[in-house]
């Protein structure tokens, strides 16, 4: 059975959203990206090197038209950067599916949620369909749907920490009140962390440095693929209960 | 709007001074520049400008003019 994920009427079959940073080359990032499976990358909107026009580009390694790109707004620390970032993006190529995050603290990248609020409702007022990049904070991710934010992005722990998910209780509690798709944003650090976000009931994992950093970044990349699946279909299948003592899997009767 | 004796100007692009033949439209500039335009955003004097409207947008002495694109990011 087809296990589809919809984020703003538009369908996905991977839930597994990779980030295009911190790799070696635009080789490495198009070999990572492939094997993770993801249909959807985030990119960055920066200056064009005026001085250095020969330079590779992004769009010839990883083509548009044939995979999702998802415009960031990393490294804004106020709402009208990333409203001028975004409006950009949009007009590069008619991208209205952005990623949201504003920042309010460079040491911890930890999100400024007050202005990430104003900045998704004048975002969703304009057209854009907004996945917000937030904190753990059921109370906010609460506000965020309120005001029409396309999917939640609360992270796991601090961009590019490695340190997996720090409050899972959180995260399911967002995820078991949401309406919208509930999407682990951050902090992924290996493996069996996206499967924990997935196997909690999350509807997908973003990951970048995690499979960026990681010695084999491809390998890496296959790897999170098949832990975002691992994680879905445990999710599906319901998991046991657990006891306090043992229960022994051979049958205890006819014994020789 | 004056024109320069010259006929050259000084703008800002992306931060930096850059001297372009005064008047010029921005498909000249990104001709200039050898940048096919669909594959960015422009933004003159903090305004972003439509694609369409590259032709009739003349540059001038001491615009601002920023060109961006996507890079690989998280």
């Amino acid at each position: 059975m087809k296990d589809i994920f919809t984020i703003d009427k538009k369908e996905f079959s991977s839930r597994l959203i990779v980030g295009t940073g911190k790799y070696k080359n635009f080789e490495e990032t198009a070999n990572a990206v492939k094997a993770s499976g993801a249909e959807i990358v985030t990119v960055a909107v920066r200056r064009v090197n005026i001085l250095d026009k020969d330079q590779p580009l992004l769009m010839d390694y990883l083509d548009p038209k044939f995979i999702t790109y998802l415009p960031n707004t990393a490294g804004c620390y106020s709402s009208d950067d990333a409203l001028r970032t975004l409006r950009l993006a949009r007009e590069m190529g008619g991208w209205k599916l952005v990623k949201l995050e504003v920042l309010g603290d460079k040491k911890t990248l930890y999100p400024n949620m007050i202005e990430t609020i104003k900045s998704t409702e004048i975002l969703v007022k304009e057209g854009f369909k907004v996945m917000v990049y937030c904190t753990d904070d059921p109370i906010m991710t609460k506000k965020l749907e309120d005001v029409g934010a396309s999917a939640i992005m609360p992270l796991a722990s601090p961009i590019g920490s490695g340190m997996g998910i720090q409050n899972k209780t959180n995260i399911k509690l967002i995820k078991e009140q949401s309406k919208t798709p509930v999407i682990v944003d951050a902090g992924i650090g290996t493996a069996s962390d996206a499967t924990i976000a997935m196997e909690l009931g999350c509807d997908g994992v973003l990951i970048n440095t995690a499979i960026a950093e990681a010695k084999n970044p491809v390998l890496m990349a296959e790897a999170m693929k098949l832990a975002v699946i691992a994680g879905r279909n445990s999710f599906k299948a319901g998991r046991m209960k657990k006891r306090d003592f043992a229960s022994a899997s051979s049958p205890q009767k006819n014994l020789i | 709007m004056q024109m320069n004796n010259s006929n050259e100007a000084k703008i800002q692009l992306n931060g930096d001074p850059y001297q372009i033949n005064s008047g010029i439209n921005l498909i000249q500039l990104l001709n200039k520049l050898k940048i096919q335009k669909n594959k960015v955003a422009i933004e003159v004097n903090g305004e972003i400008v439509e694609k369409k409207k590259y032709p009739s947008l003349i540059l001038f002495k001491d615009d601002k003019v920023e060109i961006v694109h996507f890079i690989g990011g998280g």
